[in-house]
């Protein structure tokens, strides 16, 4: 497939597009003066595929393609976008997106540095021009698997949706980044039944990858078992207690804990407008010394990964968190240009029609030295949780949430029976100094996140050790202890 | 633009839009499509946001988008694109002809039939053109004035994410092999501020306030909405845990909302035909307390959940969902009544891309008569939720556990703030614990619940 191959030509060849238009359209946007002006260009094709009942109930393809412009003068932000990418509709833009500076022309750019090439993710077919009969086996491998799990599972449903990005984005600075970004996601989910009682249970993966990623262990049977396993397991979920107690938590997607409690707190632009608890914060302990918590969007094929950012920038490893100790931001220009600290290569964005801020790439926790099972051993009555659906942060009071779908009691050092799904509720800024225990276990999450910000959603990995955090407000409905007041 | 020059841009525009989505729906056909069905959205939007008195964005653009979707029998596909040219187009009808042939036969499959189809007549009162109107330092002053009312309100009000002004109108086409095809215009303004505040010790607490309208008219002004964030930031400063009890619960309007919207996810047909909601089958029994009745009206005036038809084409219409906490009816499009062998509801929601799924219209649980100081006055010991964090709620099981704040009740009175929080318990309890329900409905969306008492559910904390 040559045509994927020269990637960097995508734009040029579909549109026609010349460096000479680019440094024209460029010139627009600084018109009436401004520090900085970018494009991004975006193609997004992409595929969705569902399963009910055993039927392909639903097929859709689609494309979507657009170009936004911005411009900054100082703290401003001007955009506009056009979903129409001839010469008049992106001057047009160009010159909309100018109106927020209001001084002389600035001279127009000449000449643009590429970014060195990466491949992080070097499919030679991307999923979405793979063959669709090869999806649609996926998910009735998936439905079959499922189904014949338990008798107890009715009900199943089995989703799979690729795309392929491709960007092109340059800048005033000279920047001149392309990329071709795949990414593909299967998931599936069960209900379970008795008499009088029902369960759901869901699970599923992906990545930046190609189809034959779901032809390995990771395949159709995987997810649907595990599905299935969870749903049969919370048929038999006793309530929830409630109150803070010892919380252990799995390995794998229960990062989602860091995600909330401080990844959205450390992203340069809530701190340059001191508006997270984090503010001011850098070079102060925010963690247990066991704790090391990292940014890392240069992880091959995975779902928060980037060869470069949506400024055109590449990605990088960042530390956050080192032995317990705050040391950083996750930037993008603006916010670097700002405040005078480093572009972590963070800037992101959902689409064209979106402005860039900074966003989390893959982000987790490094693994420690204790073994899981004296991690469990050591609690006498907690919670121990394996499985979460979604979290949220206020940032600036610091107090984020996550749900936890699979969750067991800790008794005497031991995991006894499974709990049903409750929110956990803790302060960012000292939910880690409180962690005391860390597994030797890191593992990232199967690819299936996705992270909201401002109404933009981009796809993320999160990941942790088995972790032990000494206290940790549960929201379940059983009462340790029975006294208090009732009305 | 003259207001007459601005009508004729938008009649042809529109006339050019029905076209294309007429001929997308005749080529298909063609093409040896069983039926076929296209939507055409188009849209504009506006939005500045000024912090701490200074512009910080100014987004300006418009864009268009269109969808097929096509069915071969009971097999159907849908495709979607940005690109209006003749080959984007093309390649939109040919790859869903394409696409149908890997789905599955679904006898319960196809579009409405013809004598379902139709529209609401006469003037809806949707679209209102001044939401443009203002120039722009006109639209940022808006901005301005909001931020500037909330951070002169108190000294404490210290910092700002900002103050916004937003515009937007939309306009939809929806034609069918049928015949069928209609269109309509929706327009919207919104103002609102997010004041940051901050102890002496440097706590800092976030909250917000907003006015949305559809016309410029009926937008509050920009000082009311300064204030009122201002307000509702300053009294969650000091915010301490609560001690874990169970206690009654005050939901305010801003949170009552979610109740309803439960009760949605419960009756909306795709979870009832999967089971996949603990309502599911319960169709004539008592689902909630007397008190409670539940409506959804897609006809209202000017209302947020307003349209002349939904999703497929089938005019709009009143439905009782819970009368006297009987449920009365789901809520269904025409696939999912087909499904359950009832009548569509008219409820279908349809995107670009994929099968159409359920929406509300003007969807509101009816109000009482005491007022909400009332409700709170009747409680010695309790919580008035002001806003959840997180999702934690389960439709299969009716399993509810959410992150929570707001203030605490003594004696009668709203005493102090608190948070890092949890409310737990059932929704199948929960719907019959609804103990009051207050006067002050008022629709800030196209869900609207009054403030509410909820008794019975444990708040979880120290």
């Amino acid at each position: 497939m040559d045509k994927y191959k020269d990637k960097a030509r995508f734009f040029f060849e579909h549109y026609g597009l010349t460096e000479r238009d680019l440094e024209r359209y460029l010139g627009a946007a600084l018109s009436a003066g401004g520090d900085y002006a970018d494009l991004y260009f975006e193609y997004l094709s992409s595929t969705a595929l569902s399963m009910d009942e055993s039927m392909i109930k639903s097929a859709s393809q689609g494309i979507s393609a657009g170009c936004g412009v911005r411009v900054v003068s100082g703290e401003r932000t001007g955009y506009a976008y056009t979903d129409d990418l001839s010469s008049d509709r992106i001057l047009h833009a160009a010159k909309t997106a100018a109106l927020i500076a209001s001084a002389p022309a600035r001279a127009t750019v000449a000449g643009f540095q590429k970014t060195a090439a990466r491949s992080l993710y070097p499919v030679t077919l991307p999923s979405v021009d793979a063959e669709i009969s090869a999806k649609v086996e996926l998910l009735m491998r998936a439905d079959k698997t499922a189904r014949g799990y338990d008798p107890r599972i009715k009900e199943v449903r089995a989703n799979y949706g690729d795309e392929l990005r491709n960007i092109l984005v340059v800048a005033s600075d000279g920047t001149f980044a392309e990329d071709s970004q795949p990414l593909a996601r299967m998931n599936v989910s069960c209900i379970a039944k008795t008499e009088g009682n029902s369960a759901r249970g869901t699970s599923g993966g992906g990545g930046r990858v190609a189809l034959d990623f779901f032809f390995g262990d990771k395949n159709p049977e995987f997810f649907a078992r595990e599905s299935a396993r969870q749903a049969i397991l919370q048929l038999d979920a006793r309530e929830a207690p409630a109150g803070e107690m010892e919380v252990v938590l799995g390995p794998g997607w229960p990062g989602v804990l860091l995600h909330e409690a401080v990844g959205h707190g450390l992203e340069a632009d809530f701190n340059r407008k001191k508006t997270s608890a984090f503010a001011g914060l850098i070079g102060k302990r925010v963690a247990s010394e066991k704790c090391t918590v990292v940014d890392n969007g240069t992880m091959p094929w995975r779902r928060g990964s980037l060869n470069v950012d949506d400024e055109g920038e590449p990605t990088q490893e960042t530390v956050l968190i080192e032995k317990g100790i705050l040391k950083g931001y996750l930037s993008d220009k603006l916010s670097s240009r700002l405040m005078g600290i480093a572009d972590t290569g963070n800037g992101r964005r959902e689409s064209y029609e979106h402005i860039p801020m900074p966003r989390m790439t893959n982000t987790y926790m490094l693994a420690g030295n204790d073994n899981p099972e004296d991690i469990i051993r050591s609690v006498k009555h907690g919670v121990y949780a394996v499985n979460f659906g979604g979290g949220q942060v206020d940032i600036t009071n610091g107090k984020f949430v996550f749900s936890a779908s699979e969750a067991y009691m800790i008794e005497d050092g031991k995991i006894t029976a499974p709990i049903k799904g409750a929110t956990l509720i803790g302060n960012g800024p000292d939910v880690l100094t409180r962690v005391s225990m860390v597994g030797n276990d890191l593992k990232l999450d199967e690819g299936v996140g996705t992270c909201g910000k401002d109404g933009q959603a981009v796809p993320v990995g999160v990941g942790i050790p088995t972790l032990k955090v000494d206290r940790l407000t549960v929201g379940g409905t059983a009462r340790k202890d029975p006294g208090g007041f009732m009305q | 633009m003259s207001s007459t020059e601005l009508e004729a841009k938008n009649t042809k525009l529109q006339t050019d839009l029905r076209e294309v989505a007429q001929d997308i729906v005749a080529r298909a056909m063609k093409g040896g499509a069983s039926a076929a069905e296209c939507v055409v959205r188009e849209g504009d939007e506006f939005s500045t946001l000024v912090r701490l008195g200074q512009v910080e964005t100014l987004k300006e653009s418009g864009s268009k988008s269109i969808g097929v979707r096509v069915f071969f029998g009971q097999r159907a596909a849908s495709t979607y694109s940005s690109d209006f040219s003749k080959e984007g187009l093309d390649r939109m009808v040919k790859s869903a002809l394409e696409l149908a042939k890997i789905t599955s036969e679904d006898p319960f499959g196809g579009i409405p039939d013809a004598s379902q189809l139709g529209q609401l007549q006469g003037n809806l009162d949707l679209y209102h053109e001044d939401v443009y109107s203002l120039h722009g330092a006109a639209r940022i002053d808006y901005a301005r004035r909001a931020e500037k009312a909330a951070l002169d309100f108190d000294p404490r009000i210290k910092n700002s994410e900002g103050g916004s002004f937003d515009a937007a109108t939309g306009h939809k086409v929806l034609a069918n092999s049928h015949g069928f095809v209609g269109e309509y215009s929706r327009s919207y303004c919104s103002v609102a501020a997010v004041p940051i505040a901050q102890t002496d010790e440097g706590a800092m607490q976030r909250d917000y306030w907003y006015s949305v309208a559809r016309t410029l008219k009926k937008l509050d002004a920009p000082e009311k909405v300064g204030r009122i964030a201002a307000e509702r930031t300053l009294r969650r400063l000091g915010a301490k845990k609560a001690k874990t009890a169970t206690v009654p619960i005050v939901f305010d309007p801003m949170v009552s909302t979610s109740i309803l919207e439960h009760i949605f996810e419960g009756i909306n047909g795709d979870s009832v035909y999967r089971g996949a909601s603990f309502l599911a089958g319960k169709l004539g029994q008592k689902i909630a307390g007397d008190n409670v009745t539940v409506i959804d009206d897609g006809t209202i005036p000017g209302g947020f959940g307003t349209a002349p038809f939904d999703g497929e084409g089938i005019p709009t219409r009143r439905t009782v969902v819970i009368e006297n906490g009987v449920l009365k009816s789901y809520l269904l499009n025409t696939y999912t009544a087909k499904k359950l062998g009832l009548q569509t509801t008219a409820n279908a929601a349809r995107g670009l891309a994929g099968t159409p799924g359920i929406g509300p219209g003007n969807y509101f649980l009816q109000p009482g008569a005491k007022s909400p100081k009332e409700l709170v006055a009747g409680i010695k010991e309790g919580l008035y939720v002001t806003e959840f964090l997180g999702q934690g709620v389960n439709l299969v099981t009716g399993d509810y556990s959410r992150g929570a704040s707001g203030l605490w009740i003594q004696n009668g009175e709203i005493t102090y703030p608190v948070e890092e929080i949890t409310v737990a318990g059932n929704l199948k309890d929960l719907f019959f614990n609804i103990s009051e329900i207050a006067n002050d409905l008022e629709f800030r969306g196209s869900v609207a619940a009054p403030t509410i008492r909820i008794d019975g559910l444990t708040v979880g904390g120290e």
